[in-house]
């Protein structure tokens, strides 16, 4: 009977100092106080070190693609969870023998499909297994935070601007919880079309209130005939390549993604050539969050 | 029932058991033994996020993405920064508030057994993150500072690894942004700092960040700047405080 009882003590405790877990079903709300992408101004590569193939392929992006029927309802891939405006709604789903994680969910957006986090040391997929938009995710828990992968998802982009990500890709998450915080951590390689990885990371508040993004897409006409041809630009005549350029006065290699201005040494370099823009006067705070476009 | 009630016995005592074999155990060893992670060595920013706000200064008035208040609008319509530098305020935005997220490096060793140093080479800073508090009643009585004064404490995560949390206060006002976006001397900075392993080997440091003003923010600013580990110090390149760059 005692070592039954000791048996039992010895799961009692080591469950409840397992303090390398945390709960992360729930409502994560956006933070929103950091800028990834400007949205809605159509070549800003700003933060990432694209190859000279990447940038060429996402100056021939035009985003009334997405206008066409076919395209509407496509959505965005993996990346689009820390780059997107929304929130997480995520839910855990338990093993009713085990009582233990098979998996977490993070709940699909209008235009991004549901994450699903294996969790229970599922072997991945072959390399000639479907690819989806949503790629396919393995977890586990590391040193207090929620490790992930993500392989198996289609060629698609890495910003709304165009930039492309390609299917030979690889997402790595971190998801860290500090009191109500979450802060999720992205490291994407992709050795096509990135020199160095996209790192970002966004925060997220525990949400008093269940969120819910879900909106069925429905498709409509937005001038883009059936079968017509897809809209794109000549990447050497894309009429936004400066706009972002002369709305901030912002050097133009920066704004293509090139390397060496992630560093601290690019801002040295351009020190005494950088002209600031004039004051701001319109949109000018915590509201506007996307850039006025002309 | 008897048998429940034996078992929380046993249970209770075996955890209080625990606990005080290991309560003498931490109060003896220093914060540097204990570490959950290794945060020294030099690490550079790899400035992905906000772009356009810390690689550049933004334009003046430009507060987008920061909670300002009210109380904050007339500051950063009036930023000056000739005026900041001939009253030699020319560090306002390198204090604790925003060093972090200033580009540039860190080098952060050990000052002694229980105080973490950040030095940073853009405004040449120094961050001492004390693990063995002073007295809370007299902390506030220590002079402002732009890194104020910061609390450490190790978080650490079962079967290893974990996080370093660091609270600091008592700062000088200074600048969210380099263009004037204001904090007061009420603010405090809690930050975790996390790693992460790249896949080509190295490591990435990433310091959760936020940052609470009863004066100028109307809400929490949350940032999570990251840094890359570096082999040694050869970029290492020391540059003073600049008001306007």
């Amino acid at each position: 009977m005692l070592s039954k009882l000791v048996a039992a003590c010895v799961v009692v405790l080591t469950a409840s100092t397992a303090s390398a877990q945390f709960e992360f079903a729930g409502s994560w709300a956006p933070i929103g106080t950091e800028d990834v992408q400007n949205d809605s101004v159509p070549v800003d590569y700003l933060g990432l070190a694209l190859t000279d193939e990447a940038r060429t392929r996402a100056l021939t992006y035009d985003e009334s693609q997405k206008s066409m029927i076919e395209r509407q309802c496509e959505g965005w891939g993996a990346a689009y969870l820390v780059l997107g405006p929304f929130g997480l709604r995520v839910s855990s789903q338990i093993d009713p023998v085990t009582n233990r994680v098979v998996s977490y969910t993070i709940g699909a957006w209008e235009d991004w499909n549901e994450m699903v986090i294996w969790m229970d040391d599922r072997p991945r997929p072959s390399d000639h297994a479907l690819r989806t938009q949503a790629g396919f995710t393995l977890g586990h828990w590391e040193g207090g935070a929620l490790v992930a992968k993500t392989t198996h998802f289609k060629g698609g982009f890495i910003r709304k601007t165009g930039v492309p990500l390609s299917d030979n890709a690889v997402i790595d998450w971190r998801f860290y919880r500090h009191g109500d915080i979450v802060t999720v951590l992205m490291i994407a390689t992709d050795p096509v079309y990135l020199v160095e990885p996209e790192i970002v990371s966004k925060g997220f508040r525990l949400s008093p209130r269940p969120l819910d993004y879900r909106a069925g897409c429905v498709t409509g006409y937005e001038g883009h005939e059936p079968l017509a041809a897809v809209p794109h630009f000549d990447p050497a005549q894309n009429p936004f390549a400066d706009e972002f350029v002369k709305l901030y006065h912002l050097p133009k290699e920066a704004v293509l993604g090139y390397r060496e201005t992630l560093y601290p040494e690019y801002r040295k370099k351009i020190k005494d050539t950088y002209v600031p823009p004039p004051p701001c006067t319109d949109s000018c705070g915590a509201a506007g969050n996307f850039v006025v476009r002309r | 029932m008897r048998a429940l009630a034996a078992f929380v016995a046993v249970c209770a005592l075996a955890g209080s058991a625990g606990v005080r074999a290991q309560q003498p155990a931490a109060a003896a060893r220093s914060a540097r033994d204990r570490a959950a992670i290794d945060i020294t060595g030099y690490w550079v920013s790899y400035v992905t996020e906000n772009w356009r706000y810390r690689m550049v200064t933004p334009a003046k008035g430009e507060y987008r993405r920061i909670p300002s208040s009210r109380a904050a609008i007339p500051i950063i319509n009036a930023w000056d920064p000739a005026a900041d530098e001939r009253a030699g305020r020319q560090c306002k935005s390198y204090g604790a508030g925003n060093i972090m997220s200033v580009p540039g490096r860190l080098h952060i060793t050990w000052q002694d057994a229980d105080t973490l140093k950040i030095e940073t080479d853009a405004g040449m800073q120094t961050r001492l993150l004390q693990f063995a508090p002073r007295n809370s009643a007299t902390a506030g009585a220590t002079a402002r500072s732009w890194q104020g004064q910061s609390t450490a404490t190790w978080e650490p995560a079962a079967g290893g690894g974990g996080s370093l949390r660091v609270f600091t206060r008592n700062l000088e006002p200074g600048y969210l942004r380099k263009n004037g976006v204001p904090y007061s001397e009420q603010t405090t900075v809690t930050e975790n700092f996390d790693l992460a392993p790249l896949a080509d080997g190295g490591k990435l440091l990433l310091v959760n960040t936020v940052i609470e003003d009863p004066i100028y923010l109307n809400a929490p600013y949350v940032v999570s700047p990251h840094f890359k580990k570096e082999p040694d110090g050869s970029k290492w390149d020391p540059t003073p405080c600049s008001a306007s760059w």
